[in-house]
């Protein structure tokens, strides 16, 4: 049943290849945007890309968290899912997975690009890889206990958002500050662990919360 | 053995809205009269009768009122998140009359306690707002509620809301010493906490005895408040039922109207 699911969630991320691109042009554009509204800020010397490319990482998070499960909603396949699988939190867990597959996996390639375009230094970006790469799944798994519950929303954008945002706080705390003592020269192991722990208690908790929301939105329809 | 049998009895009853109404009416009372007495006392203690501070004069009375406030609105939320667990698993339905009914006075509470803390951090730290460990955390406790609050406002449907709202509840809950520890990682201009459970207060005692006073105080006034509301929405929701209408009966009995005056018969 895993394999068959996994194949099947990989066919849909590859096809609609929008969900691998779009979150990467978000993040471009908005790279974009700080770099033509407040030059000074990403310049090399203003040391505030660590925040800045995080703020955007939890950005972009969010706005491909509101479509995670919204199409298998509306078209009823998700309903099925939750009632047919032989173990229904698997099944959420891979969409977790091909979600971050598609939007932080993707963030974490982009690094080397999008680093230095906000002012980050050379030195710091496998830093901010390792940091986006242990951060990242945290998002994702903890983003989606929002996204279950809002996805039966019409106007649920805004309060996933503020649903979520609390949950995301310590990733951006421990990554920034990773990010920062990176570009410092600084040892970061300690952030490193903390993260890391962090993504494992979300991935012991979230599917569950998740699998949670999903059963009350469903009953919804 | 008994007593256990007797803690089960009482529990289950709670979970009644019958029972819970009759058993919380002396209650309501009790907490009543108890934050009025304490709050007068604490107030004029404070406000009037407390010792200076040698370094900041006269401004730190606003603590008098900003510690009573953060400390009761994180245990509303706690409670808030223990009465979520609840109804996930026993499906209780008194614990979202409780969600309900702790959210109101727990968001007026943290935005109170932001209120006073700048002004009180205004004359002390020079400015009106910083961002360290406890700020942040309490902000960020007011988004959450702010967030349960939005769900349950998108929420027709009563039982999916109970449900949604106690998820999140819980959630949060179990979210926010996280939140705690890792903002620790930053520098703390605020100041540690004046109780704690294993070492006597940093303060003298005339300086927190008022205090104590006043966090009884407004624990008693929370306690009035979300048992009241609690009330309020029981009698809502069970209005077409039996001891409701008995009860209505009494009321209009009592105060000698006519027996017609509270209940509706246009619906008969």
């Amino acid at each position: 049943m895993v394999a068959a699911l996994l194949l099947r969630e990989i066919q849909i991320l590859l096809r609609a290849r929008a969900s691998i691109v779009n979150p990467l042009a978000f993040l471009l554009l908005s790279t974009l945007l700080f770099a033509i509204a407040a030059p000074k800020l990403v310049a090399e010397t203003s040391h505030q890309a660590s925040g800045i490319l995080w703020v955007l990482v939890l950005f972009t998070q969010l706005l491909s968290l509101d479509a995670m499960f919204r199409r298998d909603y509306d078209s009823g396949t998700l309903e099925q899912s939750l009632i047919m699988a032989d173990v229904p939190f698997v099944a959420v867990l891979l969409r977790i997975f091909v979600q971050w597959l598609g939007t932080g996996l993707v963030i974490v390639i982009a690094t080397p690009v999008i680093g230095p375009l906000l002012g980050l230094s050379w030195a710091a970006v496998p830093g901010a890889m390792l940091a986006l790469l242990l951060g990242t799944p945290a998002l994702s798994l903890l983003g989606s206990i929002g996204a279950g519950i809002t996805v039966g929303f019409s106007r649920g954008g805004i309060i996933l958002a503020l649903l979520v945002l609390p949950l995301f706080l310590p990733v951006l705390i421990f990554g920034t500050d990773i990010v920062n003592a990176a570009a410092a020269g600084l040892n970061y192991t300690a952030q490193i662990y903390w993260l890391a722990l962090i993504t494992l208690a979300a991935l012991i908790v979230a599917p569950f919360a998740a699998l949670a929301g999903l059963r009350i939105s469903v009953e919804m329809q | 053995m008994k007593l256990n049998l007797k803690l089960k009895e009482y529990w289950h009853k709670l979970g009644s809205p019958r029972w819970f109404y009759q058993i919380t009416t002396s209650w309501v009372t009790f907490f009543g009269i108890c934050a009025l007495l304490l709050l007068a006392t604490g107030l004029v203690w404070a406000l009037a009768f407390a010792p200076a501070d040698y370094q900041q004069g006269n401004s730190f009375r606003i603590m008098y009122v900003h510690v009573p406030a953060a400390m009761v609105a994180q245990s509303l939320y706690i409670g808030m998140g223990v009465a979520g667990f609840v109804g996930l698993v026993w499906r209780m339905k008194l614990t979202d009359v409780a969600i309900g009914a702790c959210l109101p006075l727990g968001m007026v509470l943290t935005a109170l306690a932001l209120f006073t803390g700048g002004v009180w951090g205004k004359p002390t730290w020079g400015s009106w707002w910083e961002w360290d460990g406890r700020t942040v955390s309490t902000l960020v406790l007011l988004f959450l509620y702010i967030g349960i609050y939005a769900l349950r406002e998108a929420i027709p449907d009563r039982d999916l809301r109970a449900r949604a709202s106690a998820l999140v509840s819980l959630v949060g809950t179990v979210n926010i010493p996280i939140i705690k520890y890792s903002v620790e990682w930053w520098n703390t201009l605020h100041q540690s906490a004046s109780f704690s459970l294993t070492e006597k207060p940093a303060m003298p005692a005339e300086m927190w005895l008022p205090l104590l006073v006043m966090v009884l105080g407004f624990y008693c006034f929370a306690g009035h408040q979300v048992l009241s509301r609690m009330r309020l929405e029981v009698l809502s929701r069970e209005a077409t039922s039996r001891w409701v209408l008995q009860l209505l009966q009494d009321k209009s009995a009592e105060a000698g109207l006519g027996q017609s005056s509270l209940i509706d018969h246009g619906r008969d």
